[in-house]
């Protein structure tokens, strides 16, 4: 009995004691999850690739192809998420405040593009912005714009399948903004503008960057409705992980495999950096 | 500044929320609106603040009419019953805000600094003006919640609830210092609640409010003294109800002359409504109404004895001396000393009512918009 007792305090001294059981449990749980599920498979990702020895990995991740197919993927989808964020607030912002009728179909059609196979609204897309499509022919004989079958093409792929992210995260954060802060910012004078970016927007600024976030991730992975849009000339509209499917057509598996360890490790350093500005913006703005 | 509500009228989904109500508030008059909830003060008061529109009827601010004055440029001082203040800005730039805000005569940033410590000061929050709304207490909250509605030097300050989300005791501090601050300010204020000791305390003139109409505007003396309508009289403090009938200019109860005046009211039914004060019991031996003792318990000095009397065994409760043993089942004899006579068909506030009615007060909190906070 004594001697169990400073056994049992070093046991609890890293975790708070809880009347309510579970935390083992739970976390087993959630460990064994995580290997199984995400852990394991980008491990042996990492150890495949690591079979190519470093100067092989070096050369791949140097080759100008892969290097301008990279920077489209992560450009294309920095830039679709930052317009996704821009407008998924606009919507989120009306489906919250406004009544009007037809809005449950608005709201319900938000989630389309999580539904729809991905290769579904690429050629949906591809038709409406083709050179000869509707879009398409409107924008390139007024603006001189060529949007289909280029990088542009890509981008709006990725505004498409990312906008739900968006919608999805800033609305419930809307929806519980307390109208009394409005109505007090108002009575202080300050204008409809101020209202918003002083007093609406920080409070939304976590889960703005959280929408940010997963439409980029989504965008990084998109492959199903890009490949339709673009045509996939190297140099020019080719995403990573188009690169990583021919590299396998080609029974390059190591290669597929080092193109892929290289988005990983991108995509894992930019969520990151986001899930830190988002506990800056937190710490920031004071909440909890 | 005086504030001046004529005739609105407002509706919500078909129901009256304020019914041709109109309201002075003298310059720096301290006014509380008073009435159960789905009376339609907040309403009111969100009117005046320009926080609602009404349907019809004018607000004036010093002769001014208010309808085409942007709730910007009002200078209207709001407090909301639950701080409405900004979560993510520390308690310096929530005072600092109103004073930020200005597009005119916007103070340097050092003299803004200067005039929040000042605010700090008389709200008594000193050395606080570091922390997040979140670290303070409720009553700190409100503190701050007022301090920056003061800010901007309001003309008429209006306050919602103020206390309505404070524990009893901050409560009460609270008060008394509202009404301190009032006196060194001299700010129009008009504050809604439905706790009747806050009103009678707090304010020079309270008005009462039911069902979307004022049923009296007076000093807490009179409103209490000389209730205009049996819904005052039974909103305010402590009452019993017993039917009595009036005729030749006297009012009887099984015959038994009552002493009270009953005024001009016409012959036939009416009703009697007493505080506990205003029935004694009859010690000497002299005439009296007679009636059983149903249950007693002790208040502070006093003990509160609840009789049935009459024919129709109405229940009255009155306070008799403590030192007097009274025990149930006893027989007693009580004399009316006080009270108000009131003809029949005038309405009074009955609690019994309220469960009954418990689904249109749903619909009236909606109307108010309780539930949507």
């Amino acid at each position: 009995m004594t001697a169990a007792a400073p056994d049992r305090a070093r046991k609890t001294s890293w975790r708070r004691q809880s009347v309510l059981p579970g935390f083992n449990l739970t976390l087993g749980y959630t460990l064994a999850y995580l290997s199984l599920i995400v852990l394991i498979p980008l491990a042996a990702l990492a150890i495949r690739s690591a079979s190519l020895g470093w100067t092989e990995f070096w050369a791949i991740a140097t080759d100008p192809r892969i290097v301008a197919s990279l920077q489209l993927s992560f450009g294309a989808a920095i830039l679709a998420a930052l317009v996704n964020t821009v407008f998924g607030v606009i919507v989120a912002w009306v489906l919250v405040r406004y009544r009007f009728p037809g809005r449950r179909w608005l709201d319900a059609a938000v989630d389309l593009p999580f539904a729809l196979p991905t290769a579904v609204a690429g050629i949906a897309l591809a038709t409406l912005y083709a050179p000869n499509g509707p879009f398409g022919a409107f924008l390139e004989g007024v603006f001189g714009v060529k949007v289909g079958f280029t990088s542009l093409g890509v981008v709006v792929a990725l505004i498409f399948v990312g906008l739900p992210f968006v919608v999805r995260t800033v609305q419930p954060v809307l929806e519980e903004i307390d109208r009394e802060t409005e109505e007090v910012s108002a009575t202080l004078g300050a204008g409809r503008l101020r209202t918003v970016t002083r007093v609406i927007m920080p409070g939304l600024l976590p889960a703005i960057l959280t929408g940010f976030a997963l439409s980029f991730a989504r965008g990084v992975g998109e492959y199903g409705s890009v490949i339709f849009i673009a045509n996939n000339l190297p140099f020019q509209s080719e995403i990573a992980p188009l690169l990583i499917v021919i590299k396998l057509e080609e029974h390059n598996y190591a290669g597929a495999t080092a193109i892929a360890t290289i988005m990983l490790v991108i995509s894992f350093a930019m969520l990151f950096v986001i899930n830190l500005l988002q506990a800056w913006s937190r710490k920031w703005f004071g909440h909890d | 500044m005086q504030v001046r509500a004529e005739n609105i009228s407002k509706r919500y989904a078909g129901m009256a929320a304020l019914d041709d109500v109109s309201l002075t508030v003298g310059s720096g008059e301290l006014v509380a609106l008073l009435g159960p909830s789905g009376s339609g003060k907040t309403t009111l008061l969100r009117t005046i603040a320009g926080l609602e529109l009404p349907d019809s009827g004018t607000v004036f601010y010093n002769d001014r009419d208010t309808s085409e004055m942007r709730i910007q440029d009002r200078g209207v001082g709001f407090v909301f019953q639950h701080y409405a203040l900004f979560k993510h800005m520390k308690v310096m730039d929530n005072i600092a805000f109103g004073l930020r805000a200005r597009k005119k005569n916007k103070p340097k940033e050092a003299e803004i600094r200067r005039r929040v410590m000042e605010l700090l000061d008389l709200v008594q929050l000193s050395g606080l003006e570091g922390r997040f709304p979140s670290q303070l207490s409720g009553g700190q909250r409100q503190r701050v919640a007022l301090a920056r509605a003061l800010a901007i030097e309001p003309s008429v300050l209006l306050l919602d609830e103020p206390f309505g989300a404070l524990d009893a005791r901050v409560r009460k501090d609270l008060r008394r210092w509202l009404r301190d601050i009032h006196e060194r300010t001299g700010h129009t204020t008009l504050f809604v609640t439905h706790d009747q000791e806050e009103a009678l305390e707090l304010a020079d003139r309270v008005v009462v409010m039911s069902k979307g109409r004022i049923e009296q505007s007076a000093t807490p003396d009179e409103i209490y003294d000389t209730p205009a309508t049996p819904f005052v009289f039974s909103f305010i403090g402590e009452s019993s109800v017993i039917p009595v009938a009036v005729g030749n200019g006297r009012a009887t109860l099984d015959e038994r002359v009552i002493d009270l005046d009953v005024g001009t009211l016409p012959d036939g039914p009416a009703q009697l409504y007493l505080r506990p004060e205003d029935v004694a019991m009859v010690t000497d031996g002299g005439p009296g109404i007679p009636g059983l003792v149903v249950s007693t318990r002790r208040i502070g000095g006093m003990r509160r004895v609840t009789i049935e009397c009459g024919l129709a065994r109405h229940r009255i409760e009155f306070d008799a001396p403590a030192e007097i043993p009274i025990a149930n089942s006893q027989r007693l004899q009580v004399r009316v000393i006080g009270g108000r006579v009131y003809g029949a068909g005038s309405e009074g506030y009955e609690t019994e009512k309220l469960a009954a009615s418990a689904t249109s007060d749903f619909k009236w909190a909606k109307a108010e918009g309780w539930l949507d906070r």
